[in-house]
């Protein structure tokens, strides 16, 4: 982003509209997913004449906000989306409360009604700024035209620095209306805003002692690993150390999945290994992750041996579940990136731990309990495979997009995650119908990328009037549906803890609607398969398709579940390898 | 559960108030009293919240505060080394029969009354709040027709000053 220029229009008389169009150039907008209406319309007309920011017109806010979403984790730069008052600023609270949870950084910029008739409850008035107070990092409410560029400055300064997350300005449209002097650069005024980056040596020394000496380490990664862009500092602290790594939902990608030290994900539905590494390690090394309650499982019996090590660039993560032992607040490249030579000098001074047992103990459970699936007894196409095969054929350079459910946890069990930000989903909140807009948004960002929607039949009837969008705009994504004709995961949670009765799970989308039907009305190719043996035939098809979106049905087995399992509320010791199966320990490990 | 006294100073901007407070509701923290006003400077607010939680969420709290951007800087008073004041504002009924018992209890407080009706007389009262549940416990059999509260102030002994450096120049530019 150019930071500091004098840039052109400095000092030009325009409206707050133009104005603000031209902070956002300032900023390097390059994109904006939003819709137009009655408030935001004055922002729309110097839009239109803008070279630098490309519109992207979509057929609902929320994917506008979840295309924002999908756009900055696929390119690192902060998304971008615009929504008029009243519903359409609404409509945005579900990717923007998405972008919270998951630190994804994002601007969005709303009209508000004018000011005078702000508190009146004027057409489509919506208190914006408070509704969104408890999701956003920041927002604003902007009255004044002269306060425009320097408010644009600070959102996308708050966005992208310190822990990322979703700001949003609320524009009033008189403020849009009125003339302005365009003035840019612009000094911040954020007196009470400022990240720890750096974090402090004493800590570092102290996690490097406890590293150098601990028997059964754990690297526990979490998705500030990504957003620090510290991928390359990870790989050479676990070549350092030799530690095993495991990486939660949110940091799939930041270490390679084919790599020997690699566990898997932890977590609910998490590897074995990895969940029993963390179970039985005296030692974690939390790196940008915050101890969720889904990786925890039952926070009190959660690693109950381990000494805890936690950074993270958000000081209030930090003993917030698990108290930590080394705190270390910084920024995951920084705070790696000196964890390195400090460990160097523990090794150097000869205190290295052995870790060959506690290899062997790694390696049988991972040995004994891979990754696995049953077949249907009838012989019907399993998700897993159809998951499995994708990832295979289509390979580690291409993006993929999950909903929420169970096709999000095969999705992520499933694929061979090599590069940092190939996978996206939506993690903390669990937003089913983010995947076909957040594919949107990743492919926009990224056009040379293959991107692949692997969304659940529930799911992309959410949202999956973007195909529109993708149709229209030339975004040409591809779509799995991974149709059980069910909302999965909640009827697997019927199966397993309401004695089978599935109450209001069956969507009937194996008949209505027809899904390549729908994707061809939408401009996109629709495929539908149903066989194991046209898995392979029907992804290939799709991966020949440039030029359009393509949407494939896969027709699935609806009683297929998601294992491992550690279920809600219950300890990861009791993980379960399939139904009423827990893994049956090697007496030689305790 | 224990009290605690946090002074946190913050931007003098709309919605300050309601972020903070909305961020004490979200994260299920209790706030026994709140007082905000302005400072000897004028971009800066300052609130005295008092707080009734354990040591370990009293952190979480003053972390999750310290992430608001309008939060400019936190401070917990210990009671032994500060000045923590409320006031109060109390409507006593009285009659010619017990109308000096009040006025006396208020000599005794070092309070005054600051309005007098036929059959009430507006006493206002500053101190600690122990003090003050004192006053109220005594002037109760009387009869108390209206009563407001404020929340605690608080200020840091000696002679240094928690403001001196919360402003600090920013020279970052977009």
């Amino acid at each position: 982003m150019p930071q500091g220029q004098p840039t052109r229009d400095n000092g030009t008389t325009m409206t707050g509209a133009a104005s603000l169009i031209r902070s956002l150039e300032a900023v390097g907008v390059d994109t904006v997913f939003g819709i137009p209406g009655g408030a935001i319309l004055p922002a729309y007309d110097p839009m239109f004449d803008s070279q630098q920011i490309r519109h992207i017109l979509v057929r609902h806010e929320q994917g506008a906000g979840h295309a924002a979403e999908g756009y900055a984790l696929a390119t690192g730069k902060p998304g971008v989306c615009m929504a008029t008052s009243g519903p359409g600023a609404t409509n945005l609270v579900t990717p923007i409360a998405d972008a919270h949870m998951d630190s994804v950084p994002m601007v969005a910029v709303t009209g508000q009604v004018a000011s005078a008739a702000i508190g009146t409850d004027a057409f489509q008035e919506a208190d914006i700024r408070g509704i969104t107070m408890p999701i956003t990092k920041h927002n604003f409410l902007v009255t004044d035209p002269a306060e425009i560029p320097r408010t644009i400055a600070e959102a996308f300064h708050i966005a992208t620095t310190g822990r990322p997350g979703p700001v949003l300005v609320d524009v009033a449209k008189d403020a849009m209306q009125a003339m302005t002097t365009f003035r840019w650069p612009v000094e911040l005024d954020l007196p009470g805003y400022r990240p720890v980056t750096r974090p402090h040596a004493k800590q570092v020394r102290e996690a490097a002692r406890l590293m150098a000496s601990a028997k059964r380490p754990v690297l526990y990664v979490g998705g500030g690993v990504l957003r620090a862009r510290a991928w390359r500092e990870l790989s050479e602290l676990a070549k350092l150390t030799g530690f095993p790594v495991v990486t939660t939902l949110t940091a799939r990608g930041a270490f390679p999945d084919s790599h020997p030290q690699h566990l898997g994900m932890p977590g609910m539905h998490g590897a074995v290994a990895a969940v029993t590494a963390l179970q039985k390690a005296d030692l974690l090394i939390a790196l940008g992750a915050r101890f969720d309650d889904r990786v925890t499982g039952k926070l009190s019996s959660f690693a109950p041996n381990a000494a805890v090590i936690h950074a993270d660039i958000d000081p209030a993560e930090i003993s917030k579940n698990r108290v930590a032992d080394v705190p270390i607040v910084g920024d995951c490249k920084e705070v790696i990136g000196e964890l390195i030579p400090a460990i160097e000098a523990e090794f150097a001074a000869g205190t290295r731990a052995d870790l060959t047992g506690w290899w062997r103990q790694l390696d049988q459970w991972r040995e004994n309990f891979p990754l696995g699936y049953t077949p249907a007894d009838n012989g019907e196409l399993m998700p897993q495979y159809v998951i499995e095969r994708l990832g295979k054929l289509v390979g580690s350079d291409a993006i993929y997009v999950a909903g929420v459910g169970q096709h999000q946890m095969w999705a992520s069990q499933f694929i061979s995650y090599e590069n940092p930000n190939t996978w996206l989903n939506s993690g903390g909140a669990g937003t089913m119908g983010y995947a076909v807009p957040a594919a949107m948004g990743a492919k926009a960002g990224r056009p040379d990328a293959t991107v692949w929607a692997i969304d659940g039949d529930g799911c992309f009837q959410m949202t999956n009037q973007e195909l529109a969008t993708c149709a229209i705009e030339g975004i040409p994504i591809k779509v799995a549906v991974i149709n059980n004709e069910s909302l999965g995961m909640v009827r697997q949670w019927q199966t397993l803890f309401y004695d089978g009765r599935y109450s209001n799970t069956d969507l009937g989308s194996r008949r209505i609607p027809d899904f390549a039907k729908l994707a061809e009305a939408y401009g996109c190719v629709g495929l539908r398969c149903d066989t194991a043996e046209d898995v392979d035939a029907t992804i290939e098809k799709a991966m020949a398709v440039d030029d359009r979106p393509v949407v494939v049905d896969f027709g699935v087995h609806r009683d297929a579940m998601v294992w491992p399992m550690v279920a809600a509320g219950t300890s990861n010791d009791e993980i379960q390898i399939a139904r009423g199966m827990a893994p049956e320990w090697d007496r030689s490990e305790d | 559960m224990s009290k605690h006294t946090l002074s946190v100073l913050v931007e003098n901007k709309p919605g300050v108030l309601a972020r903070i407070a909305a961020l004490f509701s979200r994260r299920g923290f209790n706030i026994d009293s709140l007082a905000v006003g302005p400072t000897e400077h004028p971009a800066v607010s300052r609130m005295t919240v008092v707080v009734d939680v354990e040591d370990s969420p009293l952190e979480q709290v003053t972390k999750q505060l310290n992430k608001l951007v309008n939060v400019l800087k936190i401070v917990e008073l210990d009671p032994g080394q500060s000045v923590q004041r409320e006031l109060v504002l109390v409507k006593v009924r009285t009659d010619p029969e017990t109308r000096p018992h009040v006025l006396q209890t208020v000599e005794l407080f070092r309070a005054k009354v600051v309005d007098v009706a036929t059959d009430a007389v507006t006493i206002e009262a500053t101190g600690s709040s122990d003090k003050l549940s004192a006053l109220l416990k005594v002037l109760e059999p009387y009869g108390i027709r209206e009563l407001v509260q404020s929340g605690v102030v608080a200020v840091g002994r000696g002679s240094r000053s928690i403001t001196d450096r919360a402003l600090r120049p920013v020279d970052r530019v977009a």
